[in-house]
């Protein structure tokens, strides 16, 4: 027996001393791009799943994250590094190809998403508390400007925040009712423009993938609000005023997301607030052509990346069920029922594949588009947002 | 734990207590939620409240609900706010998904902070 394990040592010590010799060849056998990387959010363990989406698998969580509830993540240009903006005002820079944390800093009280430039050099971020929006340098995370939305102890929530060409930013003020732009062509000291009465309660915002038109969903009032950033000084417009006149609201028990961008052809696919529908607006005209009525109240209503179909998700108590809307003909074509709590939807790059986190049932799915078949699954504590590397390349994403 | 709602209460609003007390006899004789529920409504507060008002319940969009939050909030008050909402707010009224006896329930919890076992 002892000279059993006294060989196991032996063989150990050899093998380790090949390894060592063989070092080089051996990392040169282990690169790897980071195309088909990407992240899972787990909320509650203050953790992130580093999922491969070409295997279909995780391949390790980074822990020590904060308190991740509503987290989201951008990517660095190189898609090697994702910054998290964290519930507790936490940002996180994660190096994916090493599953560990690079940096992390407390940035706010609390803070609910983020935004990277056009150029990759900053990484901005909305906060609730104290309100506001700061901007950081993407590989230091060292403080680079700090925009109060308001006077102090009258600064807004800030929301929907993106960039947009021109090495901007763009986001709401859920308090003040505004949309602001903070251009930093110019330096570090960001040129701030602000559009004053952009309805009540802006709750989130998108802009177009071609980096045009940055529009703010209001939960205040029916309807949304709109810069063209090719235009800016037309001002603010508003779109789809009065869309649910005359109809009693139904409870709003989850915010709606307008991340991601659900666009087909000229039309736009938008989560009606208080109302258990999809809007349908023509991107041409702006005026509302459709509306498709759906299980609950829609959270995400997102575009596959052909536009072929919207994949829609709803509100607790609807929370079990996804719905797929075909796009030619405005119509349900399917209802998944996943299980309790799908909180996200992500699509694989070229969208033969969709991932969704159910958060009660601590899984992650992955479902074939064509086919609506279960390709498969597995377990993540407690997921919420999904976030693959190909946003690194997107406007607004 | 009623005693001391009591004693608070009655400090304040001495007719007021009346009716809380009863309302919570009410609640504990009629039906307070077994276990099962109980174990749902915790993961409820966690999970769908934390949406807004953050999963260690320190605020987002919501204010936040740790207890020093609320300490000078009646259960009347609470009860009221989650059950009916605050309109022009996003706030929703929860009597849709929640009884009386479980949003009581879950003001106790949200007191007694989520740590504890409720």
């Amino acid at each position: 027996m002892r000279g059993e394990s006294k060989m196991i040592r032996r063989v150990v010590k050899a093998v380790s001393g090949l390894a060592l010799a063989f070092g080089v060849s051996a990392c040169a056998h282990d690169l790897r791009g980071t195309g088909d990387m990407g992240l899972v959010i787990e909320r509650a363990t203050g953790s992130v799943l580093v999922v491969d989406h070409t295997a279909g698998k995780p391949l390790g969580r980074v822990e020590g994250l904060g308190d991740l509830s509503h987290a989201s993540a951008v990517y660095s240009r190189d898609a090697r590094y994702a910054y998290i903006f964290g519930r507790d005002g936490g940002l996180t820079k994660v190096d994916i190809l090493k599953q560990e944390i690079v940096k992390r800093v407390i940035q706010g009280g609390n803070s609910i998403g983020g935004a990277i430039s056009q150029d990759g050099s900053l990484v901005a971020v909305s906060n609730y508390q104290p309100g506001g929006v700061k901007v950081f340098d993407s590989k230091t995370l060292d403080l680079v400007a700090d925009i109060p939305a308001g006077k102090p102890g009258e600064q807004s929530k800030t929301v929907g925040l993106v960039d947009v060409p021109g090495q901007k930013f763009a986001f709401g003020l859920w308090d003040h009712g505004e949309i602001w732009t903070a251009d930093f062509s110019g330096g570090k000291t960001p040129k701030i423009t602000k559009y004053e009465d952009a309805g009540i309660n802006p709750y989130d915002g998108l802009i177009t993938p071609n980096g045009r038109f940055y529009i703010a969903g209001l939960f205040g009032e029916d309807g949304l609000s709109m810069v063209d950033m090719w235009q800016p000084e037309k001002g603010v417009t508003r779109i789809l005023p009065h869309y649910g006149k005359g109809k009693q609201k139904l409870p709003v028990y989850k915010m709606p997301h307008l991340e991601g961008w659900a666009m087909a052809g000229d039309l736009v696919f938008l989560p009606a607030i208080g109302l258990h529908e999809i809007l349908v607006v023509d991107s041409k005209t702006w005026n509302e052509v459709g509306r498709i009525k759906v299980h609950g109240q829609p959270v995400f209503a997102m575009a596959q990346p052909d536009g072929r179909k919207i994949w829609v998700n709803f509100a607790i108590p609807h929370n079990d069920t996804v719905q797929v809307i075909d796009t030619m003909s405005l119509k349900l074509v399917k209802t998944l029922k996943p299980g309790k709590g799908v909180l996200h939807m992500e699509f694989t790059p070229r969208g033969e594949k969709v991932w969704m986190s159910v958060r009660d049932k601590n899984r992650v799915d992955i479902y074939d588009t064509a086919t609506y078949e279960r390709l498969g699954q597995f377990e993540a504590e407690k997921p919420s947002g999904i976030f693959f590397t190909d946003r690194a390349h997107k406007i607004g994403l | 734990m009623l005693k001391r709602l009591l004693t608070r209460n009655v400090s304040r609003w001495p007719f007021g207590v009346l009716a809380v007390a009863l309302c919570l006899f009410a609640a504990e004789a009629r039906s307070a939620p077994d276990d099962a529920r109980k174990e749902e409504l915790r993961y409820l507060l966690e999970q769908d409240c934390g949406s807004c008002h953050g999963l260690t319940r320190k605020g987002g969009l919501g204010s936040p609900l740790l207890p020093e939050n609320i300490a000078d909030s009646s259960d009347q008050d609470m009860l009221e706010i989650i059950l009916d909402g605050i309109p022009g707010t996003a706030m929703p009224p929860w009597k849709f998904l929640l009884s009386e006896e479980d949003a009581m329930w879950l003001i106790q919890l949200i007191r007694k902070g989520l740590d504890h076992e409720g």
